[in-house]
């Protein structure tokens, strides 16, 4: 069985737990503003990619992996891939390699509760609690990630928040604690992150050819980032042996 | 037993010379954290304060801040120097200032002239006409190089050689001085001498060690009579752990005020000083504070040595190094981790005295290390980007418990080895002359075998392999014989008497061949077998150029294509080295290290089939080519691993830089992530890692701005520099290299 890839990065240490291989997968139906492989959109671009292939770079992996580590996909919307998804995290599993996937919770299909059921951590990207800003950011409607978080609860799975902050858009305190409620619906969340706005991808979009909207948005970082990481809170349940990514 | 010895578990050490039995039977592994360790006190505050205008003003003068030609370097030389006088509690300089540079003109006065006459300085009459009944081990070697030696070496084939100035990469196992006082040593020597000596065939060999062995003698003589001008009697054994680090770097001082070689390492003395240090905290001798005092004055007496070298030399080892390589850690052949308080304390120095290249901090790394220990080297490399990493698990099966490193990344058995350094030859420039068939293609001129240059193309791979064979098989035998000859005329004319005064008088030698320009052959042939390449021709049909059409696999992203025809490449290479008998029956061994040297190497090299561009520089050492390893740091890590040690036991090195953004998103995170990708590449049983944790950004900086950064140090090819004592060329070089960014 054949998948469409973005691109493979054999270093991951800001994906998920310990050190990783991130499997970019093609594809994504959500046009995020401040997207940053606006490449991986169209999932007619990419290579094809079979599952031995998708082996073979995780094996080659393992001796980095330790205990936390292992293989993560992301994109892209992996989920769009769902059924690959399935086989590629079977095969791993024999292996013996943990697998993460990094959704944007703006996608949904029939392999989508599989994937979720097979996988062995989310990372699940909230674009935003809000169901008006979530379309304004995102460009699709809501419901596809409360799915999914029905999905995930449903399986028990552990979460990872993600967040990406953006000046004018989610940077007030306010938004944080909007956050915060928000994932007092998902059962298992273990950590948060709040990932600062950054324009390093601007050049991507002159080549595509595509309009970027956020032009002129400074790049979030510094203080403010981390006075909102202050604020976050994780629900009551969280784990205890994990700690809020507070830099 | 001598009473300086009290305390200390007895062992056959006692009877005769053996460091290594004293330290298995007497060291105490240490577990724990670095919370114990102290900071600076006032007095290292003010002399580190000194060291550092000092620095400045060097830096000022362009490099070199003072040079005495007035006498020729030798142990008693110079009066004693001190740092600040009356504060330093370590004590001895190698002239009578830090930072003034003499001149060791035995290895060659040629080169002495050159720098003196750089300098604005004048040799005096009497030492210059002394030259002209005297030879210099440079001297000796042109007197028998052939014609074709000096046209290999001029041409760019082989660079770098050790034979106009003092080869260095011996390591005298100076803890010796410590644990047994000079007067023992004297004794054992001349005990040596009288059964060497005493031979019932006196062949060369053995008329050579006799002598060799009574100018040891006369050197440990001199060393006694050094410390004795700085108050120190050292003929018996140290009685504490200031005595003891005092005894060893007088041994070590003593080799590098008479000898400039090109790398001359300190060895393995940290674990060794905490024997003392610990016996000294559990009787009360010394608190931990005055210890960390001790280690820090001790390191940075180290990092006041200086060589004189030429600006020539300094474009081939930029950044004014003198590899002063300190082995900390590695596991005992029992299996106990050789990690110690003064492990920890060592490394400290670099918090306490700041980041700095030397000495050359090498963490003999293995899974067997404590964590905490392996956190805080993590840790270290982050904060300073000082330290480097060699795999103890690998070397240790071959070269024991009790090595060092010499130079960068180059095991030697303490006390019982000594190496002969040979630089490197130039493989890309291998496989350009085999496609020309023995037409240099910078110059044109004929050089090795003649024969046809390869066809117009697709050139055939089965075809390039074998020229580049041909030509590896004729430059190889040429290689060893004139390491032979280098080394015969060092022994002769400039023999490491006080050096040599430390290690056994019957020595092991390796030679230490080496390549360049490694990834650049590797992907050149993977072109020329997975793509199409076509020569392109000038107008006397001398190949200068290739085009190439279609994608190659390139070194560096794990494909096992390409990363084959690398680890062949340094197979043949050894193989052929080996065909040919060595001086003194040393044995064959090889590196892939370049120092900075891939950047005069790619200077001298054409246009290649992998698109490199005539005189662009090289990788340095096993690195793949700077920003062609694409799939991210651990491909880029798992290829060079595949370059095996075994087939390469002098070193196989690769430099590493990484973004602090791409370890992970907090400090706790990136110390974990590093030891995990040091785990991951060494138990694939890789042998080297130099690690940067830094922004391109940050060193473009210094390099419009060095005033900026006074201290920023980079790890640049198995030693580290200060960045701002790098040409622009080099820092251009580093700048270019590939920074692993993550996602």
């Amino acid at each position: 069985m054949k998948g469409r890839i973005h691109s493979i990065e054999t270093f991951g240490a800001v994906d998920g737990p310990g050190i990783r291989t991130v499997f970019f997968m093609q594809g994504c139906p959500a046009r995020c503003l401040y997207c940053h492989n606006p490449d991986s959109w169209d999932i007619n671009r990419g290579e094809d990619i079979e599952i031995d292939e998708i082996v073979h770079w995780a094996v080659r992996g393992m001796p980095y992996y330790g205990s936390k580590g292992g293989v993560t996909f992301s994109g892209g919307e992996p989920l769009m891939q769902g059924e690959f998804l399935v086989e590629a995290m079977k095969a791993l599993h024999e292996t013996g390699i943990n697998c993460a996937i990094d959704t944007s919770g703006t996608y949904l299909d029939c392999h989508s509760e599989e994937a979720i059921a097979n996988c062995d951590l989310v990372l699940l990207d909230i674009k935003h609690p809000d169901p008006e800003r979530f379309k304004i950011i995102t460009a699709r409607e809501q419901d596809t990630l409360f799915e999914i978080i029905d999905l995930i609860n449903g399986y028990d799975k552990h979460v990872w928040i993600r967040n990406v902050v953006v000046p004018d858009i989610n940077d007030t305190e306010a938004d944080i604690e909007a956050l915060n409620a928000f994932i007092r619906r998902i059962k298992h969340v273990d950590k948060v992150e709040l990932l600062g706005y950054h324009t390093m991808a601007v050049d991507k979009y002159g080549k595509l050819g595509i309009t970027y909207r956020l032009k002129g948005v400074p790049p979030m970082g510094g203080e403010k980032l981390n006075k909102l990481r202050e604020l976050v809170c994780l629900p009551a349940d969280a784990v205890s042996q994990v700690t809020i990514d507070k830099k | 037993m001598r009473k300086e010895w009290e305390g200390f578990v007895p062992g056959s050490w006692t009877e005769q010379i053996d460091v290594e039995e004293f330290i298995r039977l007497n060291y105490h592994p240490y577990d724990g954290d670095d919370s114990f360790l102290a900071g600076a006190t006032e007095r290292t505050k003010e002399c580190y304060q000194r060291v550092q205008e000092l620095l400045v003003a060097e830096r000022k003068a362009g490099g070199t801040l003072k040079v005495d030609a007035s006498r020729i370097m030798r142990i008693n030389a110079f009066e004693p120097g001190y740092i600040v006088p009356g504060k330093d509690i370590i004590v001895g300089l190698q002239t009578d200032e830090p930072l003034k540079r003499g001149i060791c003109p035995f290895g060659g006065i040629k080169m002495v002239r050159e720098e003196v006459a750089e300098y604005g300085e004048k040799l005096p009459e009497e030492i210059d006409r002394m030259f002209d009944y005297v030879t210099t081990h440079n001297d000796g070697v042109f007197k028998a190089y052939s014609k074709e030696m000096k046209q290999v070496r001029h041409l760019g084939f082989i660079t770098g050689l050790p034979d106009a100035y003092g080869r260095g990469r011996i390591i005298g196992d100076y803890r010796r001085a410590a644990l047994y006082g000079i007067d023992h040593l004297i004794a054992e020597k001349e005990k040596d001498h009288e059964m060497i000596a005493s031979r019932h065939v006196m062949n060369e060999e053995n008329i050579r060690t006799a002598e060799e062995v009574t100018n040891e003698i006369i050197a440990l003589k001199e060393i006694k009579k050094m410390a004795a001008s700085y108050g120190y009697d050292i003929s018996g054994p140290a009685k504490d752990v200031k005595e003891a680090i005092q005894w060893t770097y007088f041994a070590y001082l003593a080799g590098i005020k008479e000898e400039n070689g090109a790398a001359m390492s300190i060895g393995r003395t940290s674990t060794f000083i905490d024997i003392y240090a610990e016996r000294d905290l559990a009787n009360g001798v010394y608190t931990e504070e005055q210890i960390q005092e001790f280690v820090d004055d001790y390191i940075l007496k180290l990092r006041v040595a200086r060589h004189l070298r030429t600006n020539e030399y300094n474009e081939l080892f930029g950044g004014d190094p003198m590899w002063i390589t300190e082995g900390i850690g590695g596991v005992g052949m029992d299996g106990r981790h050789k990690v110690t308080k003064n492990s920890y304390r060592v490394l400290q120095t670099l918090y306490n005295l700041g980041p700095a290249p030397e000495p050359n901090l090498t963490v003999l790394w293995s899974e067997k290390l404590p964590e905490p220990f392996k956190k805080f080297c993590a840790q270290v490399s982050i904060d300073t980007d000082s330290i480097q990493y060699e795999n103890d698990d690998k070397m240790r099966p071959t070269y024991g418990e009790d090595y060092s490193i010499a130079c960068c990344v180059s095991a030697i058995q303490m006390g019982q080895q000594m190496q002969f350094f040979g630089a490197r030859c130039n493989l890309a420039k291998i496989l350009l002359l085999g496609l020309n068939g023995g037409i240099d293609e910078r110059t044109g001129e004929h050089v090795g075998p003649q024969m046809e240059s390869v066809g117009d193309g697709p050139i055939d791979y089965e075809d390039a392999w074998n020229r580049f064979n041909i030509y590896l098989e004729w430059l190889c035998e040429l290689y060893v014989n004139i390491m032979n000859i280098i080394h015969f005329m060092h022994d002769k004319y400039d023999f490491e008497r006080s050096q040599m005064a430390f290690l056994n008088s019957e020595v092991k030698r390796l030679m230490a061949f080496g390549v360049a320009g490694f990834s650049v052959a590797a992907d050149s042939l993977s072109a020329i077998k997975y793509a199409k390449v076509y020569p392109i021709r000038d107008e006397n049909g001398v190949i200068v150029d290739f085009r190439t059409e279609g994608e190659f696999p390139k070194y560096g992203n794990d494909d096992d294509r390409v990363d084959e025809i690398a680890v062949r490449i340094s197979e043949r290479t050894i193989e052929e080295l080996r065909k040919h008998p060595t001086y003194r029956n040393a044995v064959h061994t090889l590196s892939v290290l370049t120092i900075t040297s891939n950047v005069m190497y790619g200077k001298k090299t054409g246009n290649t089939p992998d698109g490199r561009r005539a005189g662009t520089p090289f990788a340095p050492g096993a690195n793949p080519m700077h920003e062609r390893d694409s799939h991210g740091a651990v491909a880029s890590l798992n290829s060079v691993s595949k370059i095996d040690w075994d087939t390469c036991q002098d070193g196989v090195s690769n430099t590493f830089s990484i973004t602090p953004e791409a370890l992970g998103k907090d400090r706790e995170s990136r110390k974990e992530t590093l030891v995990g990708l040091l785990t991951g590449y060494f138990n694939r049983g890789a042998h080297h890692l130099n690690v940067n944790v830094l922004n391109r950004s940050l060193l473009e900086d210094a390099y419009e701005n060095p005033e900026k950064y006074p201290n920023l140090t980079v790890r640049v090819s198995g030693y580290a520099v200060r960045f701002n004592a790098l040409s622009k060329n080099h820092q251009k070089e580093v700048i270019a290299r590939t920074f692993h960014q993550g996602v």
